[in-house]
């Protein structure tokens, strides 16, 4: 009894493990092999008589003499001048997660402390917002931003990135709020402060773990936006996710999309360093609005 | 907090979401109830030598003065909407009339644009969900068992697919199942067939968005379950051992009633974003073959003449199905809000 009981734990310890380890492979081979694929050429990575070409870099090495080459990213990086996209991402992520934040800390401070009905209201209509397709919004904005010649600079995607992030960022922060306790603030009034000064010199000190992994949350929203980014940017000065796209729809011939699998590596790459060092922050920030239902 | 202080300290986020949020939803409201002008004509008489001719021809400088007179077109009315890019009624109704059957019915309803990015949008939003949970379920479950110096690692590797910009996960799995792609040739290999492509029909380009989206997505699933694991009362699990409960049981009547609230969470939040699946298509070029409401709605924006009215009237309906998705969400929020208060 005692030894089948065993066996079956085992063979469900086998069972499972073989699962983790089925995904592992199935979350991470993709990006391994496409960073893997970036230094090789194109007859390698996309083969035409055999995949393991990828593997050896055949092609690579008859083209140009090493295993490996670098190519695709001087071509993306110096040729199509990619660096410019990566420093408009850069502006763009920056400025929005600094105003967010500054915005969604007041809102969320200010709703988790309200206790009234219309605060309860204002944060479902936040839900609400937070469910609309971005593109369509972009559909109502785009004809009075030709008219007022707002269109196609970096502070008007910025400020539509920041509000279109604000029903999420109040959402989190509300309830990173909630869990601050109210004595701190109350005590603080109590002793004379006003609301704002017990906000600035109580809440502000102990504010920043949940305000770090909002900011995380915005920072992914900016990063990863195409729909804000891809209609209301010109070609001058768009981002890094819709340059991709462009590489795409414009040069789809030999050597080109190299460049693209190549600035695909050179994107991948911050939110990989982000995940290494704040695995935490982003675990408790995706359960942080579930454990609060 | 008075009144006052909630509205200084509220002020600057409501603004932001009120001017680019709000309005823009008016905005296209307003647009989608117009349509372009129409082009200005003149008709002129040309008189030669063997009589004169009225000759009709557009008034370019007439039509672009108007324009930028009154960008917002002329009214419209509901036109848009009921037109055959969108609900198209008219033809809707012929199909119906001319029925042969209703498998006959439904494949003539998708060759509309927009019932045809309706259903690839509710497909997708309602097969992906309960995959996603049951998915992201079932890693939870495994990597709580495996030795804690291996969870660390695991969770970094299984946040990946999901915190990767959408537009490119999708193109990194595009580049793989292409034909010439790593799994792409292998899939040749196994069903012994050189001509296989996922991008050829209809069917396969579904199923590789499908499973694209199930890879982005299970992660999410899978860290809120395994942050649930952890708060489980290991009392219940061990009183439910000691009753003879075997682990299938243990997990169908203390783990699973435990996380339910994590599952309405979890299928809350993938509704809305299944919803509004639109960078997959881009990524994986599948417009041939698969079109969301989102997608349509960007190439309106994006072809050589704009479509303000078409773009804005698919969004007006886009902003409906998602009023309608949110519904029980909403009806029961306001319930357990009345019942507090009362």
């Amino acid at each position: 009894m005692a030894g089948q009981a065993n066996k079956s734990t085992r063979m469900l310890m086998v069972i499972s493990t073989t699962m983790v380890i089925i995904w592992i492979i199935i979350a991470s081979f993709p990006f391994l092999w496409t960073l893997w694929g970036s230094f090789k050429v194109q007859g390698d990575f996309f083969s035409k008589a055999d995949w393991r070409y990828a593997l050896w870099g055949t092609r690579t090495m008859v083209e140009t003499g090493g295993a490996f080459t670098g190519s695709g990213y001087e071509g993306a990086w110096i040729q199509e001048e990619f660096w410019r996209a990566a420093l408009n991402t850069f502006v763009v992520v920056f400025f929005t997660v600094i105003i967010s934040l500054t915005l969604g800390t007041l809102g969320g401070y200010a709703l988790a402390r309200s206790g009234q009905n219309y605060a309860f209201w204002l944060l479902m209509i936040a839900l609400v917002f937070r469910a609309m397709p971005h593109i369509t919004l972009v559909s109502g904005y785009l004809l009075p931003f030709f008219q007022w010649n707002l269109w196609g600079h970096l502070p008007t995607t910025i400020i539509v990135l920041v509000a279109i992030n604000q029903p999420f960022t109040l959402w989190m922060l509300h309830s990173f709020f909630l869990n601050i306790p109210k004595d701190l603030d109350e005590s603080a009034k109590v002793d004379g402060c006003t609301q704002f000064q017990a906000f600035r010199h109580v809440i502000i000190p102990v504010m920043w773990p949940g305000v770090i992994t909002t900011g995380l949350f915005s920072f992914l929203l900016a990063y990863n936006d195409f729909a804000v980014t891809s209609m209301l940017l010109n070609e001058g000065n768009r981002t890094m996710v819709p340059a991709i796209a462009g590489f795409l729809g414009s040069t789809f011939e030999e050597g080109n999309v190299m460049f693209a699998v190549a600035s695909v590596v050179s994107a991948t790459a911050p939110l990989f360093i982000l995940v290494m060092f704040f695995q935490r922050q982003i675990v408790s920030g995706l359960t942080a609005g579930a454990v609060k239902g | 907090m008075s009144h006052r202080t909630f509205l200084w300290f509220i002020l600057p986020s409501l603004v932001a979401m009120l001017v680019f949020i709000a309005l823009p939803l008016v905005s296209v409201a307003i647009q989608s109830l117009h349509v372009e002008h129409e082009q200005v004509l003149v008709v002129t008489k040309n008189c030669g030598p063997f009589g004169c001719k009225e000759e009709t021809s557009v008034d370019f400088e007439a039509t672009q003065k108007l324009s930028e007179n009154r960008p917002l077109g002329r009214f419209n009315g509901l036109g848009t909407y009921f037109d055959r890019g969108h609900l198209a009624t008219e033809e809707v109704a012929l199909a119906w009339t001319s029925r042969t059957s209703l498998g006959g019915f439904l494949s003539s309803l998708y060759n509309l644009p927009f019932y045809r990015a309706m259903a690839f949008t509710l497909t997708y939003t309602f097969l992906v969900t309960p995959m996603v949970i049951a998915l992201g379920f079932l890693i939870a479950l495994g990597v709580n068992r495996i030795p804690p110096a291996l969870k660390g690692p695991t969770i970094f590797v299984s946040l990946l697919p999901m915190i990767v910009t959408p537009l490119i996960g999708s193109l990194i799995l595009f580049w793989m199942i292409d034909a010439q792609g790593v799994i792409g040739k292998n899939l040749q290999w196994l069903f012994d067939d050189p001509a296989l492509s996922l991008k050829a029909s209809p069917w396969l380009t579904w199923l590789t968005l499908f499973i694209y989206g199930i890879w982005h997505s299970a992660p999410f699933a899978f860290v809120v379950f395994y942050a649930g694991l952890q708060t489980v009362n290991t009392d219940s699990l061990e009183a439910a051992q000691l009753d003879g409960a075997n682990r299938w049981q243990q997990i169908r009547y203390v783990v699973i009633p435990h996380l339910m609230p994590l599952v309405v969470f979890i299928a809350l939040i993938q509704l809305m974003d299944n919803f509004r699946v639109f960078e997959p298509i881009v990524g994986f070029s599948a417009e041939a073959n698969a079109t969301s409401l989102s997608y349509i709605i960007f190439s309106d924006l994006r072809g050589d003449v704009i479509r303000f009215n078409s773009a804005s009237a698919t969004s007006v309906l886009t902003v409906i199905g998602v009023a309608i998705l949110l519904m029980p969400v909403l009806i029961r929020t306001w319930r357990d809000f009345k019942g507090k208060t009362v």
